[in-house]
């Protein structure tokens, strides 16, 4: 029995190094400096011999062709008003599906549930087609505008309102309130675990999200995201990788979202209870 | 989860680690959301056009920016298009982009080929070894005496977190010739990600095969070598393979947990009652049980691998010698890079069929198991 535990634990201390040790050589090699990085790639401490600890990484963040200043705000910008815009729409429709009777119902969740299995690099063609033709190619509504509508999103949210009961929306209509006010007043703050769990998931996907602004803004650096920032830096470079650089960018591009995290972890259970419902 | 963007599944389910997550092993597991009794009705009466305007504003936009794009991927792919002009002003060809990559001759089908040969192994690794560690590790974790759960949840799962591109970037730099990983292994420092040789051709060179038999090298299929079929990820192929295992293994440990913690103590200890060691307990009742959740990873794990992107991208765009190259990338080169865009809506359209059939198989067995 002893001998089990220790293995156990053995195991799981093995696979938390595997998982943590590269963040932590990312976050010390962002200080080094590029000879230091070259010479020594393991060690977690800056060798004097070449140069001791430095900011150069971080200056190199913000030049002609690295952005990531701009990027970020990019980012910023994007994350929060295609989650907003998501989480409302997607209660809206939600609400609509669960608690609501109107003929076609039916059809617009099976519309749901077959978008739900469409995957996302079939539609790259048309959706730049569409973006196109809209004249939203390289625009920031072109860039925020398509990750605004989720099928999983307002699935989700079909789920959460199915599971208040009726009562409320009856007694909400006896006191004389409108159809909005029920809504907005009374179910939406009761629906409030699940608009947190929406919430999260959506700043974690919008803000990591690569394929849509690859496609949506190919031809306006200035409109990167983070992700579409930094897969093209290191094309912009040739062949002398500035690591330091580089891999202070990817924490950069990390940090937010670990905060997130790290804040609000246990709102996920929704989310995990919701990937089980999807499947 | 996608796994990646979306549904595209690189972070196919969005999960976190929490002790008390509400089992999801059942296909109706409702998400928690308060002390009431779950009640389905549709008690708005006279609501219709309420409804309609309720549900309006997200479906018009999943119409214009989901639904109509899937129609038009299909309607392009059946047209003579290079994607720099307006697909209206094109000809209809038929299924002449189809036969042109699947029957002719020609780079073209040979790069399907090659893409699927690639994807097809990157599959073959990803999927059972990310199944395979996160159930490991997720049994471990279930142990009730542990102590540091929190702490060992929270570092595997991290990585599931994080942008694709920045883990993609990380490990380029722990794989460099010059890096952290070549530093760690003994032997010679080789540059993985632009090494093209394949894993399966390395075996067989150690144990004395070098040259393959001549046959396999003048025939082959779809344009691509008996040899190349059979040669195994390269092992620039083989280093995306890892940082994709690495960053899912968290997401499927997390489902795994869940799954585990929904299997009641007492049928466990039932069969310890029973005389059963704790490896058969393990083997002929943790395991018959876990199998919905098995299958369920397996699913997503098949549907997310099989759209790789993200990764292909900000590696080598398919290099080395176009041993990481995949069909979903391929769609994207072909459209915004060759300027075939019709060819590259077809290829869009075949993935799309092998994603569904991969979805369709699955649940097929999860059924024909289920009702064992």
């Amino acid at each position: 029995m002893e001998v089990r535990k220790v293995l156990g634990y053995v195991v799981l201390i093995f696979f938390a190094l595997i998982f943590i040790f590269p963040f932590v050589l990312v976050l010390v090699s962002s200080f080094k400096t590029l000879p230091d990085i070259q010479a020594n790639p393991v060690q977690l401490w800056a060798d004097p011999e070449y140069g001791g600890w430095t900011l150069d990484g971080i200056r190199g963040l913000n030049t002609e062709s690295v952005r990531i200043p701009r990027w970020f705000l990019n980012s910023t910008v994007v994350t929060v008003i295609a989650t907003l815009g998501r989480v409302f729409l997607a209660s809206m429709a939600g609400y609509a599906l669960a608690k609501m009777s109107y003929p076609g119902k039916q059809i617009l969740f099976g519309l749901i549930i077959v978008l739900l299995a469409v995957p996302g690099v079939v539609l790259l063609i048309p959706k730049f087609l569409i973006l196109k033709q809209l004249g939203l190619l390289n625009t920031y509504a072109g860039l925020i505008l398509p990750l605004v509508f989720d099928a999983f999103a307002i699935f989700l949210m079909k789920q959460f309102f199915e599971q208040l009961p009726d009562e409320l929306i009856e007694a909400a209509a006896i006191d004389g309130a409108s159809a909005w006010q029920t809504f907005s007043r009374v179910m939406l703050p009761l629906a409030a675990p699940g608009l947190i769990a929406l919430t999260i998931l959506s700043v974690q996907g919008i803000w990591n999200e690569f394929l849509h602004p690859l496609i949506a803004v190919p031809g306006a650096p200035e409109l990167a995201t983070l992700p579409l920032g930094l897969a093209n830096l290191r094309a912009s470079f040739g062949q002398a990788q500035p690591w330091n650089t580089i891999l202070a960018g990817t924490l950069i591009t990390t940090i937010p979202i670990a905060i997130v995290f790290f804040t609000f972890q246990r709102y996920f259970v929704q989310g995990v209870a919701a990937t089980g419902v999807k499947g | 989860m996608t796994t990646g963007s979306g549904g595209r599944v690189d972070d196919p389910a969005p999960a976190v680690p929490v002790a008390e997550a509400p089992p999801i092993v059942s296909e109706a597991a409702p998400a928690a959301a308060g002390p009431f009794k779950v009640r389905r009705g549709t008690p708005l009466k006279g609501a219709s056009g309420l409804g309609w305007l309720f549900s309006a504003p997200a479906f018009t936009g999943l119409l214009v920016f989901v639904a109509i794009p899937i129609v038009l991927t299909a309607w392009v792919s059946l047209r003579d298009w290079s994607g720099l002009v307006s697909p209206f002003a094109t000809e209809y060809v038929g299924f002449e982009n189809y036969n042109e990559l699947l029957f002719e001759d020609g780079v073209r089908r040979t790069d399907l080929a090659i893409s699927i040969r690639n994807n097809f192994y990157y599959v073959l690794f990803v999927v059972p070894m990310q199944t395979a560690i996160a159930f490991v590790l997720a049994v471990i974790l279930n142990n009730k005496f542990l102590k540091g759960k929190g702490f060992f949840r929270t570092s595997y799962y991290f990585p599931s977190i994080t942008s694709s591109i920045a883990v993609t970037l990380i490990f380029l730099f722990l794989f460099q010739t010059s890096g952290a990983i070549n530093a760690i292994l003994p032997g010679e420092s080789i540059n993985w990600f632009d090494n093209a040789n394949g894993l399966f051709h390395n075996a067989l060179g150690v144990i004395g095969i070098e040259d393959p038999p001549v046959w396999m090298i003048e025939n082959g299929f779809m344009g691509v070598t008996y040899w190349q079929w059979i040669a195994g990820p390269s092992v620039a192929m083989f280093a995306i393979i890892l940082l994709v295992t690495w960053t899912s293994i968290g997401t499927f440990m997390l489902i795994f947990l869940a799954g585990l913690q929904s299997i009641p103590e007492s049928v466990e200890e039932a069969a310890k009652v029973d005389g059963a060691s704790t490896f058969q307990t393990f083997w002929h009742v943790t395991i018959p049980l876990m199998k919905p959740t098995i299958f369920f990873v397996v699913t997503i794990g098949l549907i997310a691998t099989w759209q790789v992107f993200d990764q292909i991208y900000a590696t080598n765009f398919g290099g080395p010698q176009k041993t990481t190259l995949t069909p979903a990338f391929l769609t994207y080169f072909q459209s915004f890079t060759n300027s075939e865009a019709a060819l590259g809506a077809a290829i869009a359209m075949l993935l799309l069929l092998v994603i569904m059939f991969s979805t369709f198989l699955q649940r097929r067995f999860i059924k024909s198991t289920g009702e064992r």
